[in-house]
């Protein structure tokens, strides 16, 4: 099975990275962009059966770092 | 006194740092990452600058996890002092050591240079050599460096005077102008600046040097 997790900085964490991807849209020209958010995507290959609750304690000590990130968990 | 400087695939100023224990007289030993145990009667453990495990996912959360860490969170709650500059504190806050995080540089850019600190507290083994409110000239070398926690625990830090050190000019969005933090029993130092770059006359300023003199002095008598 495999398992998606979606990382993100939380709302109310500045997110320069997210804040420099706006301004060079802005640019290019995307006057429209209102606001970016850059994450990260995470790919996990797992055995089969493995139960969300692993995957969410995965994300806890490792993956994302709740002082400033959210995470979501997608099981394909 | 004994110290162990910890090394990780990555650390950078893991050297730098030994170097500096040992010339305010501390019996400094290295300690591979994937070793399980400190040695045996140690005071002080220092974990150094660098970028350990390439940054890779966040800066210090591989280290964190490393066999090593175990060792370090079980010294630091016997009441051990750990000394964490740089990528060192970025490790400390991932290992819940100390709260909150290291943020991107909010201007983007990797910094290098020196900078003017305010010494914030003089209440720790670390910083009881300064004056408070004293400006010293310490060397800061990152890119992840802004330093993050929640209102109520920047509110906590500042309340139980756990702010070792404050930017004078603030170089990277630091929360608060904070550069460094102690832990609640006073005996964990996690700071962005390098005093291990500071501390001899080659260096071209000496005025981290007093942090580990003082160190030393502290330690004795504690």
């Amino acid at each position: 099975m495999k398992a998606k997790v979606h990382v993100m900085l939380k709302d109310g964490v500045l997110d320069p990275q997210g804040e420099a991807v706006r301004h060079a849209l802005k640019g290019l020209g995307f006057g429209g962009v209102q606001g970016v958010r850059q994450g990260k995507v995470i790919e996990l290959d797992l055995e089969d059966g493995t139960s969300e609750a692993t995957i969410e304690e995965m994300c806890r000590k490792l993956l994302a770092n709740t002082v400033i990130e959210s995470y979501r968990i997608e099981v394909l | 006194m004994r110290a162990a400087v910890l090394v990780f695939p990555g650390s950078n100023c893991d050297r730098d740092l030994a170097t500096a224990f040992r010339a305010a007289g501390f019996e400094t030993e290295m300690v591979w990452h994937k070793e399980t145990s400190l040695p045996d009667r140690v005071d002080l453990v220092g974990v150094p600058g660098g970028f350990s495990y390439g940054d890779y996912l966040r800066c210090g959360a591989i280290a964190a996890n490393s066999p090593i860490c175990r060792a370090l969170k079980d010294h630091a709650e016997r009441g051990g002092f750990v000394f964490g500059p740089c990528n060192g504190f970025q490790i400390l806050a991932e290992t819940g050591l100390l709260p909150g995080a290291l943020l991107r540089n909010a201007g983007l850019k990797y910094i290098c240079r020196t900078v003017g600190l305010k010494v914030a507290t003089t209440d720790s083994v670390f910083t009881g050599a300064y004056a408070e409110g004293e400006e010293i000239q310490i060397p800061i070398a990152h890119h992840d460096g802004n330093y993050f926690a929640d209102a109520d625990t920047l509110d906590r830090l500042e309340g139980e005077d756990r702010v070792a050190f404050r930017y004078s000019d603030n170089p990277n969005g630091s929360a608060r102008d904070i550069a460094g933090i102690l832990s609640e029993n006073r005996r964990v130092l996690g700071m962005m600046p390098h005093p291990e770059r500071a501390a001899d006359a080659g260096h071209g300023g000496t005025d981290g040097q007093r942090l580990f003199a003082h160190l030393t002095e502290a330690l004795a008598t504690a």
